[in-house]
């Protein structure tokens, strides 16, 4: 098993988060593909620890997994904040600012 | 000749890029939600490959654990159900998603493929994943970063609680 | 792939796993005996002596019912549900030593069927992914009330996971290490050597023990199943073989938590006296049947607890887990931190 084929799966999850961020619309489903591209990423620096025999790697998922936490808490917060105003989580209904 | 090695690779890669698209494409959120909780397992089964057992356990409890579970309460909790599924989207993102994610997995496949080229794992050192090596470098090298990243935590959870309050 | 290795291990599962389903049988008939003994009546007495051949009864009745499949509901998830809770209450088990290195036919062979470097937190992986068999069968079942169940239970085990793992530190502090066989060992020699006691984690026993009453949904949290409150819970529409799966997954949740009470706390296979010259089947006879007898003492508390003590109301239970438990578990991990930087215990 070679770095190669971790790589390359990585980077076609991206692409599948990549794709869910624009293909939808309901928020919360938006805030899922995000978690997938964070894990595709996970994966890559995971991939290059081990390649090189280092723990860095292993110590940014760390943050990078306490940053997708606190993101995900403060980004549903605003996902429930928007329901309790427009009763539907529709991306494309948040146009108050639109001219 | 397959080994066994691979083909528990391509059967985990399968999995873990089954319940991606799953998660892209399912109508309703709480299957989306849990498909998503299923690839956070087995993208900890690839850590486990690479021989990371802290950062593979730190996984299945942290985001399979944690951060799904409050996702699947917020869409239960909504009752966002598949009528309000939204999963339709618009004339101009139907044509450009599909070429601008063809595009990104284009140009990185083959950034990938063109740099590690015949590159290999060198034999890992007994302590590589350890609880130890990481303790230690989180501890040593990292410690700032350590520090600032327990005050996000602190800010974030005081955002998300103002957030979501109905009375300030 | 060596097949020995492979072979053993595959047999430690087969009894582990068959010890834990006798195991879960046996709780059936202790709970029913015990709870008619506390409540001064006498429990099933008449399928076999003294009632031993009960579970076989409720078992053959269990697979005799009719099994209903809600309408409406999510036909694949209805019936993985109980599938989730059972899989990972089993896997939890996984990294308990139950026993110490033993010679088998001339191979030695290690009584735990994990031995991870991050041993314990495999075990609360494993108890935090059961979250998702309650939440799934309250989903599932589309109806109110096991919604709302599910999500209680669910909030409340997330919650009370917090405590759990805070007071686990406290032991991973004292011990310096997470290897579940290595806390075992050092908890050889006198009882006082045990973590409860020479390790100073006496209010870290007490926050594990009540963290894990609620992680397993016992009495006095059970208010997500009680059957006076919301029907019964996140299993309401749930009839026969998977209900009965539900059951059985709570019994070897509990037996799992005891088991790690044991062997972060109390010493694991240890006797608690140091057994100088015994060697050979006679010390592996001793330690594992004194891990046995520290577990059964520990489900015996379990089952007296549920029996005696009334039900928390929910926001009384959100209290207890966030306001009280927590920044308790948050001080004895301060305090633990501290004797270990002074030497008062040798890590």
């Amino acid at each position: 098993m070679a770095p190669q084929s971790m790589l390359i799966l990585s980077a076609l999850l991206f692409a599948i988060g990549v794709f869910g961020v624009l293909w939808n619309r309901g928020a919360i489903t938006i805030l899922m593909c995000v978690e997938l591209m964070l894990n595709a990423a996970n994966l890559a620096f995971i991939t290059f620890a081990r390649q090189f025999d280092q723990a860095d790697g292993q110590i940014y998922v760390f943050f990078i997994m306490t940053l997708a936490a606190a993101e995900a808490a403060v980004g549903l917060a605003i996902v429930i904040a928007l329901f309790r105003l427009r009763e539907s989580t529709d991306v494309d209904e948040l146009n108050l600012l639109k001219w | 000749m397959a080994t066994l090695e691979t083909v528990a690779f391509v059967l985990l890669a399968t999995l873990a890029v089954v319940s991606a698209l799953m998660v892209v494409f399912h109508r309703s959120p709480v299957i989306s939600a849990l498909s998503l909780a299923f690839n956070l397992v087995s993208i900890a089964g690839f850590y486990l490959f690479l021989n990371a057992q802290f950062i593979a356990l730190l996984q299945v409890i942290v985001y399979a654990g944690a951060i799904m579970v409050l996702v699947l309460f917020v869409i239960m909790l909504l009752s966002i159900t598949t009528e309000q599924g939204l999963h339709r989207s618009g004339r101009v993102q139907r044509v450009a998603a599909p070429l601008l994610s063809a595009a990104c997995a284009g140009v990185l496949v083959f950034a990938v493929a063109r740099g590690s080229e015949g590159e290999a794992f060198v034999v890992s050192s007994a302590d590589f994943g350890t609880v130890r090596q990481v303790g230690l470098e989180l501890f040593s090298t990292y410690f700032y970063a350590f520090e600032a990243i327990s005050l996000l935590l602190v800010v974030a959870m005081i955002g998300a609680v103002l957030l979501a309050k109905k009375r300030l | 792939m060596e097949l020995e290795p492979l072979l053993i291990s595959f047999a430690k599962i087969f009894v582990v796993s068959q010890v834990l389903m006798v195991g879960v049988a046996l709780m059936t008939w202790v709970e029913r005996r015990l709870s008619a003994i506390i409540q001064y009546r006498v429990g099933p007495n008449r399928v076999g002596p003294f009632g031993l051949l009960q579970p076989i009864a409720d078992g053959i009745k269990f697979v005799m019912k009719d099994e209903t499949l809600p309408e409406g509901s999510h036909k694949p998830l209805f019936v993985l549900a109980p599938a989730i809770a059972f899989v990972t209450a089993l896997c939890a088990f996984s990294v308990v030593p139950f026993g110490p290195v033993v010679e088998i036919f001339g191979r030695s062979v290690d009584l735990v069927i994990l031995d991870l470097d991050g041993g314990m937190l495999f075990a609360l992986a494993a108890t935090g992914l059961g979250v998702y068999g309650i939440v799934c069968a309250g989903w599932a079942s589309r109806s109110k009330y096991a919604l709302m169940g599910g999500l209680r239970a669910s909030a409340q085990m997330v919650s009370y996971e917090l405590a759990l793992s805070l007071a686990a530190i406290g032991v991973f502090l004292a011990n310096g290490t997470l290897r579940p066989t290595v806390i075992v060992e050092m908890q050889a020699g006198w009882f006082l050597n045990w973590n409860v006691f020479g390790g100073f984690q006496m209010l870290g026993f007490l926050l594990f023990m009540i963290a894990g009453y609620a992680e397993t949904n016992r009495l006095p949290f059970d208010l997500p199943e009680a059957e006076s409150e919301l029907v019964s819970g996140y299993h309401t529409e749930y009839s026969s073989m998977k209900f009965s799966m539900f059951f059985m997954s709570e019994y070897i949740a509990m037996i799992t938590m005891s088991a790690l009470t044991v062997t972060l706390y109390l010493g694991g296979y240890n006797p608690g006296f140091p057994t100088g010259d015994l060697s050979g089947w006679a010390l592996w006879g001793l330690q594992i049947g004194s891990f046995v007898a520290k577990v059964g003492c520990l489900l015996f508390l379990y089952v007296w607890v549920r029996w005696t003590l009334p039900r928390f109301r929910y926001d009384q239970l959100m209290h207890l887990g966030w306001k009280r438990l927590f920044p308790l578990a948050l001080f004895n991990l301060v305090v633990t931190a501290l004797l270990v930087a002074f030497d008062v215990i040798k890590a």
